[in-house]
C-alpha cells in the first residue's frame, strides 16, 4: 500500500495552453494516507473520474507531478505503478474461468504456478468466490463480475492502491448493500488504500473515513463525513451532502448579526473583517431551522409545501424571494400558510464568495 | 428482451414472403419439374423419375465426372481463400488508423473493390494480367517469370485466387472493424493495468469480441466463393480447358449451352442443397452461440 | 495497445494492392487504343478524354448506364419496404414457424444465380416482364429482401420495447408510430441496409444480362460490345468500367459515417 501525493497537479483534455479556467482538473495539491478509504464525491462533469485516471496512469497529466510514497511516479505507466483498477461496469476476460481470470495478472509477471494457484484461492476465499472458480466467469451475475474485477486488482500482493469508478453503477439495489459491506469489510482486514469515485452521497458517506467532494474540477472540501456535514467549507458542499441539502440564503452580515430579509438572526460569532465587495452568504441546515408559530421576532415565511418522510418532516417555504426548508417538529400542527422560523445560531454559518469564514469567537 | 407472441405478426411479413416466394418458389418448382424429365426437343417432355439424379452422382458418368471434378475445385478454392482472407482481413482491420481522417480515406479505399460490378472485376483482371498490355503480366514476363494465365493451369488458378482476395478481404476486413470499434475502451485499460502483453490484449479480448462478426464474414465468403460465377468467367471463362471450371460455370454451360435441361436442373438441386446443408449447420451453430448467453444466469 | 506493429506499412501495402488494378484501369482509360496497344508506360504521354466523350454522347452506351440504376433503384426501394415491417415482426414478435422462416429467407441468399438463371428466365418471359428493369429488380429481391431483413432486424431489435409501448399508449397507430418514430431511430440502419442493396443489385451479372435484351440493356452487356471487327476497343472498355465504379464509389463516401457505426450497432 502506497501513500499517494499529489503535488500541484492539473489537467486539461485540450492540452497545456488551454485557459486555466477550463482545465478539467484545477490545480491541487493533497496526500491521501496509506491505508485510508477516500471517497472522491461530486457530481458529474466535476473531474472526479479525471482525477482518478491521473492516479492510475491511463491519463498524463498536462502539469504536476504524482508521488507514491515519495516516488515521483508520474511519468510511469499504468503497469508499473502497480495499482488497481474497478470501472462502471464489469471488465473480465469472457473466454476465461473465474480462477484464470484471477490468475492472469499473476501469469503476466511469470510467478511459479504453485504460488499463482496459493495466492488465487486467497482472494477467492477472501471474495466468497470460491465454489466458481472453475465456471466460465461469463456466465456469472453482475456483482459477481465486479468481484472478479476487485479479485484481479487484489491479487497482487504489492498493489500499490484500489481505485473505485463508481463500481456499484450496474449493480441491482439489493445486491449493492452487500458490495458496499464487503468492500468495507476487506478496507479493515487487508489495510489497502482505496479511492472510490461516486456521485452518490449515501456511498461515499458509508464507505470512506475521508470524503474528498469535488466541483468543476476543483477539490472543494475534504474531510470525515461529520466534517462535511458540521462545516461545509464550500457552499456547493452545504448544498450537495445532506438531504434535502443545506440552505444557502444571500444575507447582510456585521458583527455577530445577520439579516436575512429585514429580519435579524443573532450569529455565534463575530464577523467583522468580511471581504469587501464579496457575495456574502449565509449557510444553515434544514435541521437546524424549525418551524414554528408565526410570531414578529421571528423571520415570517410563507409554507408552499410539506414533505412527510416518516420519522422527520420537512417544510418548503419562502422567505420574500428565497426559498427555504426547514424541519417541523414532532406533534407540531401548521397553523395555516405562515410560519416563523426558528434558527439554531451554533449551526449557522457565513460564506463570502461561496468560502466558509471564520468568525471571531 | 422478451417477445410477445402474435401471430398477426404474419401480416407484416406476408409482403416479403410473397416477394421471396415469387422469385423462388415459382422457379425451383420448374426446376423440380424439369429434374425429372428428359427430352427430345420440340416441347415434348417424358418421365426420368431420378435417372439425372443417379447419373449425377455416378463419378463414372460423363455428367457425374464433370460434377465430382467441379465439386473438388470449388471445395480447393473455398479453403484457399477462407485460409488467405480470414487472416489478411483481422491483420488488416487491426491496422486501421484509430481517428481523424485517415480512417475515412481507408474505409473508402477499402470499400471500392467490393463496389466494383463483377464483371468489371474480371476485366480489369483480364487486363492486368496480360503480358502486352497489363502491370501484372508485364512486370512479371519482364522480371524472369512465365506468367500466362491463358494457357498455364497454374497460373490461371493463382490469377484467380489474387482476384479474390482483391475483391473480398474487404468484406471480412470492415466487419472485423466494426466489431472491434465496439469494445469498450475499458477492456483495454484493464489489460493495461493487468499487465497483458499485446499478444495477449489479442487473445483475451479483441479475438473473443470479434467471433460473432468472424462467424458472419466466413459464412458470406463461404456461401459467396462456392457460388462463384461471373468473376472467374470472365478471365479465364474456365480454362484452360476446365482447370478452373467451378460448379455454377459448369452449370450454365450445361443449362443455357447446351440447354439440356434436365441434368441442369438436377445439379441446380443437389448444388443448391449442399449449400443449404452447410449453411443450416452454420445458422445453428450461430444461433446456440448467441442463446448460450440467454441461459438464465447463475447467482453467485 | 489497440493496434499492432508495423500497422502503417502492413495497411499501407494493401491499400496500394488494392488500388493497382483501378490505377492501372484509369491509366487505360485515358489512352488511345494506339498507344495502349504499343506503349507500355505508367501514365499517359497522349492523354485523352475521348474514350469518355464517346460514352457520354453515344446514346447506346448511357444507355446502359440508365438501365442499370433504374432497376437497381427499383430493387432497393422495394427490398428496403418489405423488408421494414417484417423486420419489425421478428424483432419483437413471436410467431408460428418464425424461426423456420428467417432461415428459409436466409437461404435464398445462399442461392447460386446459376440456379436461377433458367427458371427466371422462363418465367419472367412468360409473364411479358422480360427485358424490362423490373424483370431484373424482382429477380434480384431473392437475396436483397433477406439480407435487408437481416441487417434491419438487428436494428429494430436495438430499439427498446419501452418506445413502442410508450407511442401505442400515447394514441399512435401503428403506421404513424413506424413512420414518425421508429424509422428515424434506426435510420443508420435504414442507410446501411440500403447501401448493401444498392451494392449487390449494382454488382450482380448473371441475372441482369439472363433477364434483358435490348431495351434494358444493363452496362455489362453493353460492355461486351467493345470487340469489332478491328480489334478490342480497350480505351473504351476501360473508360466504361472506370464509370461503372463511380456510383458505387459515391455511395461509399456518403454513408462513409454510418458503416462503422452502423455496422456495430446492429445485427453484428
Amino acid at each position: 500500500m502506497a501513500r499517494i501525493d499529489l503535488v500541484d497537479l492539473a489537467h486539461s483534455y485540450g492540452g497545456n495552453d488551454a485557459p486555466e479556467e477550463s482545465f478539467a482538473l484545477k490545480p491541487v495539491t493533497m496526500t491521501w494516507r496509506r491505508g485510508g478509504a477516500y471517497a472522491l464525491l461530486g457530481p458529474s462533469g466535476c473531474g472526479k473520474t479525471t482525477l482518478l485516471n491521473l492516479i492510475s496512469g491511463i491519463v498524463t497529466p498536462s502539469r504536476g507531478k504524482i508521488l507514491f510514497d515519495g516516488v515521483d511516479i508520474t511519468t510511469q505507466s499504468t503497469r508499473e505503478r502497480n495499482i488497481a483498477q474497478v470501472f462502471q461496469f464489469p471488465v473480465i476476460y469472457d473466454t476465461m474461468t473465474v480462477g484464470q481470470n484471477l490468475a492472469f495478472p499473476l501469469k503476466n509477471r511469470d510467478l511459479p504456478k504453485a504460488a499463482i494457484d496459493a495466492r488465487v484461492n486467497e482472494i477467492a476465499a477472501l471474495l466468497d468466490l470460491t465454489p466458481y472458480l472453475s465456471r466460465k466467469a461469463e456466465r456469472l451475475t453482475a456483482d459477481a463480475k465486479q468481484k472478479i474485477s476487485l479479485g484481479r486488482g487484489l491479487v497482487r500482493s504489492d498493489v500499490a492502491a484500489v481505485l473505485f469508478d463508481e463500481p456499484l453503477t450496474v449493480i441491482d439495489p439489493e445486491l449493492k448493500w452487500q458490495l458496499r459491506s464487503k468492500l468495507k469489510a476487506l478496507h479493515r482486514d487487508l489495510d489497502l488504500t482505496m479511492i472510490y469515485v461516486t456521485h452518490d452521497q449515501t456511498e461515499a458517506l458509508t464507505f470512506a473515513d475521508t470524503v474528498v467532494v469535488m466541483h468543476d474540477g476543483r477539490v472543494v472540501q475534504s474531510g470525515t463525513p461529520a466534517d462535511l456535514f458540521d462545516r461545509p467549507a464550500h457552499t456547493f458542499v452545504g448544498y450537495f451532502i445532506g438531504s434535502p441539502g443545506m440552505n444557502i440564503v444571500p444575507a447582510e452580515v456585521k458583527g455577530r448579526q445577520a439579516r436575512i430579509d429585514g429580519h435579524t438572526i443573532a450569529l455565534n460569532r463575530s464577523y467583522d473583517r468580511l471581504p469587501a465587495g464579496a457575495k456574502i452568504e449565509v449557510g444553515v441546515r434544514p435541521e437546524f431551522v424549525q418551524v414554528a408559530a408565526p410570531a414578529p421576532d421571528l423571520l415570517t415565511a410563507n409554507i408552499e409545501r410539506i414533505d412527510d418522510l416518516g420519522r422527520v418532516r420537512f417544510a418548503h417555504v419562502r422567505v420574500g424571494d428565497t426559498r427555504f426548508s426547514a424541519k417541523v417538529p414532532q406533534g407540531f400542527s401548521v397553523p395555516g400558510n405562515n410560519a416563523g422560523l426558528v434558527f439554531d445560531p451554533s449551526r449557522v454559518h457565513v460564506y463570502a464568495n461561496s468560502l466558509l469564514v471564520e468568525g471571531e469567537a | 428482451m422478451d417477445k410477445t407472441v402474435n401471430q398477426k405478426a404474419w401480416f407484416l411479413v406476408l409482403p416479403v414472403f410473397l416477394v421471396v416466394a415469387f422469385s423462388a418458389i415459382l422457379p425451383l418448382m420448374t426446376v423440380v419439374n424439369y429434374s425429372m424429365q428428359d427430352t427430345f426437343g420440340n416441347n415434348q417432355f417424358f418421365w426420368n423419375g431420378v435417372g439425372w439424379f443417379k447419373e449425377l452422382l455416378d463419378p463414372s458418368s460423363d455428367l457425374g465426372e464433370r460434377f465430382f471434378a467441379s465439386l473438388w475445385r470449388n471445395l480447393f478454392f473455398s479453403f484457399v481463400i477462407l485460409a488467405i482472407e480470414v487472416p489478411l482481413g483481422i491483420v488488416v482491420a487491426l491496422s486501421m488508423p484509430r481517428q481523424g481522417w485517415s480512417v475515412a480515406a481507408c474505409l473508402v479505399i477499402l470499400a471500392l473493390p467490393l463496389l466494383i460490378p463483377w464483371n468489371v472485376v474480371g476485366t480489369i483482371w483480364q487486363i492486368f494480367g496480360r503480358p502486352d498490355i497489363g502491370l501484372l503480366g508485364y512486370t512479371l514476363n519482364h522480371i524472369g517469370i512465365n506468367y500466362n494465365y491463358v494457357s498455364n493451369e497454374f497460373d490461371a488458378w493463382a490469377t484467380v485466387i489474387v482476384m479474390d482476395v482483391w475483391h473480398w478481404t474487404s468484406l471480412v476486413a470492415l466487419l472485423c472493424y466494426a466489431g472491434l470499434k465496439s469494445i469498450p475502451e475499458a477492456y483495454y485499460q484493464a489489460a493495461q493495468i493487468d499487465g497483458a502483453s499485446r499478444w495477449a490484449v489479442f487473445t483475451a479480448i479483441q479475438l473473443p469480441k470479434m467471433k460473432r462478426v468472424l462467424l458472419i464474414a466466413v459464412l458470406l465468403r463461404f456461401m459467396d466463393s462456392f457460388m462463384i460465377y461471373t468473376e472467374p468467367f470472365v478471365v479465364t471463362g474456365g480454362g484452360p480447358g476446365n482447370s478452373t471450371t467451378f460448379i455454377s460455370i459448369e452449370l450454365v454451360k450445361i443449362a443455357l449451352g447446351q440447354f439440356d435441361l434436365g441434368k441442369a436442373a438436377a445439379l441446380s438441386l443437389v448444388y443448391n442443397l449442399i449449400i443449404i446443408i452447410v449453411c443450416w449447420v452454420f445458422y445453428t451453430v450461430m444461433t446456440n452461440a448467441g442463446t448460450e448467453r440467454r441461459v438464465a444466469k447463475e447467482a453467485v | 495497445m489497440h493496434s499492432i506493429p508495423g500497422r502503417r506499412l502492413i495497411l499501407s501495402l494493401f491499400l496500394v494492392f488494392l488500388l493497382l488494378p483501378i490505377y492501372w484501369l484509369v491509366n487505360m482509360s485515358l489512352k488511345t487504343n494506339v498507344e495502349i496497344v504499343s506503349t507500355m508506360n505508367l501514365w499517359p504521354h497522349d492523354p485523352t478524354l475521348a474514350n469518355y466523350i464517346r460514352i457520354f454522347t453515344d446514346e447506346s452506351w448511357y444507355s446502359g448506364y440508365i438501365n442499370s440504376l433504374k432497376y437497381v433503384v427499383i430493387n432497393t426501394v422495394i427490398s428496403i419496404s418489405v423488408a421494414l415491417p417484417a423486420a419489425y415482426a421478428f424483432s419483437r414478435y413471436r410467431f408460428l414457424g418464425d424461426k423456420h422462416l428467417f432461415f428459409w429467407l436466409l437461404s435464398n441468399r445462399m442461392a447460386p444465380a446459376a440456379v436461377y438463371a433458367l427458371p427466371f428466365f422462363n418465367l419472367y418471359s412468360a409473364i411479358g416482364l422480360f427485358d424490362t428493369p423490373w424483370a431484373v429488380a424482382l429477380a434480384h429481391c431473392i437475396f436483397n429482401v433477406p439480407l435487408a431483413v437481416w441487417i434491419l432486424e438487428g436494428f429494430v431489435s436495438g430499439v427498446p420495447r419501452e418506445i413502442d409501448e410508450t407511442a401505442f399508449l400515447d394514441g399512435y397507430s401503428f403506421p404513424r408510430f413506424f413512420i414518425k418514430i421508429l424509422m428515424p431511430l434506426i435510420a443508420s440502419g435504414i442507410g446501411v441496409a440500403a447501401f448493401f442493396c444498392f451494392m449487390f443489385s449494382w454488382v450482380e451479372l448473371l441475372l441482369a444480362r439472363t433477364l434483358t435484351s435490348v431495351d434494358a440493356k444493363p452496362i455489362s452487356a453493353v460492355m461486351t460490345r467493345t470487340v469489332s471487327a478491328a480489334g478490342m476497343d480497350w480505351g473504351l472498355l476501360a473508360a466504361a468500367g472506370v464509370l461503372t465504379i463511380i456510383p458505387g464509389a459515391l455511395v461509399i463516401w456518403f454513408v462513409r459515417n454510418y458503416i462503422a457505426r452502423g455496422f456495430a450497432l446492429g445485427r453484428v
